[in-house]
């Protein structure tokens, strides 16, 4: 893998794609190994938005290769409560690290920061638009339970909105799956995700309820609707309920279904899901270490 | 063209003449080019003008000034037939037509709200030309259609 910059999983190619995953495989194996192979090296964390599983991993990634974290901390702690744009921000943290995670509100803030440094910079979330290092993580938790190729994934939720749903699309393209894509019609597959799922020639199908294909499925993957896409609660109340699952629904489910989620979730679903064998998101989660231990470890080669 | 047609649109002296603009688009053709007058450039302006070849079409006519190929391939997004003519001395001594460029900068303006580029940020708006529209090159946003809509003014 050769990038200077992750910024959309578009950019990912099978060899990338693999090349991450095997070095993941390599150091959930044996962890020790990779212990203190970046020593004394900085990553900068940039996140304007709130962020639990992705913050945490990342600084759990680089401690665990011998690194560690400067962090700007909240907005309304830095200097772009002050007005600073996110240009001069991430030129002048560029000084104080190695590589820089950045999340932001704004659909594009990834690509436009990585014109303006020269260090390796992580899409670690931009709005709307695409989360790669998610979409990784997805994969190998994928992988390891499933395989990819051959692949029949359910994809559930707001797939207008969620960018882990983009990324996860784009990237699957790379492998032979058929992607089933499960939504109200309000939050369907934006435009450009569907231009490229075509380019792509990629096998797609579009539903708005899960019933008809989930016995067909080997891995279903769900996203939070949030209540601020609808315009009153009762409307948002009516149609995220027929997009939940609990363990009545997945009765139906083949029985080596994986269910996986990106977390948080709400109520999408039901706690007795997590008793079952079809339960993945917490592993899922943990999986975010050594993914993103990996993909560290191959932005930051050179500097070794 | 006829006397008739002359008198409408009268000849210059030297600049750029461009011609067979999809009818009602002149205005936008002028916005796209950052001329609004305000440079005191003498500018002639034909809208609904008959034409044999389109029905009716729009002219423009930029006195003094001599538009590049470049500045002038990002008018084929609204007026892809358009013709270019380069006068001097009242003689055209180049004619051109318009070619679709493969991208275009700081012309349109994204409609997504949440582009990084529509924020107060160091960027111009960036789009990819592809074959039935644009798409922004850091949100991905895709637009089919009335580009002009969406010109930057």
């Amino acid at each position: 893998m050769r990038h200077d910059h992750v910024i959309s999983a578009k950019q990912l190619t099978r060899g990338d794609i693999e090349s991450v995953l095997d070095r993941a495989s390599d150091i959930a194996a044996d962890p020790g190994t990779y212990a203190g192979r970046h020593q004394g090296t900085l990553l900068g964390l940039l996140f304007f938005e709130p962020s639990t599983r992705t913050k945490m991993s990342f600084s759990a990634a680089i401690k665990r290769l011998g690194g560690d974290v400067v962090d700007m901390g909240p907005v309304d702690a830095s200097s772009v409560k002050k007005g600073e744009s996110l240009a001069d921000t991430v030129r002048v943290i560029e000084g104080y690290a190695d590589a820089l995670v950045l999340r932001h509100p704004s659909e594009g803030s990834a690509k436009m920061a990585a014109e303006y440094v020269d260090v390796p910079l992580i899409n670690a979330g931009d709005g709307a638009g695409q989360h790669p290092t998610q979409t990784l993580l997805d994969l190998y938790t994928i992988r390891e339970n499933a395989g990819l190729d051959g692949l029949r994934i359910g994809i559930m939720g707001d797939l207008k909105y969620g960018r882990t749903v983009h990324s996860l699309a784009h990237a699957l393209t790379n492998f032979e799956t058929t992607q089933h894509f499960v939504s109200p019609e309000t939050l369907a597959l934006p435009r450009n995700v569907r231009y490229d799922l075509h380019e792509e020639g990629a096998s797609v199908k579009e539903h708005t309820d899960l019933e008809h294909i989930l016995p067909d499925l080997d891995v279903l993957y769900v996203t939070r609707i949030q209540r601020e896409r609808f315009p009153d609660e009762s409307e948002y109340r009516a149609v995220a309920g027929q997009y939940q699952i609990d363990a009545e629904t997945l009765e139906a489910a083949a029985d080596d279904l994986v269910v996986m989620h990106p977390l948080p979730r709400v109520d999408e679903i039901a706690s007795d899901v997590d008793e079952t064998e079809h339960a993945r998101y917490f592993e899922q989660a943990h999986n975010g270490v050594p993914v993103r231990m990996a993909l560290l470890d191959h932005l930051l080669e050179g500097d070794r | 063209m006829t006397a008739d047609r002359e008198l409408r649109v009268s000849k210059i002296s030297s600049g750029t003449v461009i011609d067979h603009i999809t009818s009602g688009q002149a205005l936008n053709v002028l916005a796209i080019l950052g001329i609004d007058g305000t440079d005191g450039e003498v500018v002639s302006i034909g809208m609904n003008v008959p034409s044999d070849r389109l029905g009716t079409k729009d002219i423009v006519k930029v006195e003094g000034r001599e538009l590049s190929q470049s500045e002038l391939d990002v008018l084929s997004l609204i007026a892809p037939v358009a013709t270019i003519n380069i006068i001097r001395d009242y003689d055209v001594v180049e004619k051109h037509r318009v070619d679709r460029p493969t991208e275009v900068t700081g012309v349109l303006q994204c409609p997504n709200h949440n582009c990084i580029t529509t924020e107060d940020e160091p960027v111009d708006s960036h789009f990819e030309v592809l074959d039935d529209g644009v798409r922004c090159v850091y949100c991905d946003t895709i637009i089919r259609e009335d580009l002009a809509a969406h010109i930057l003014v």
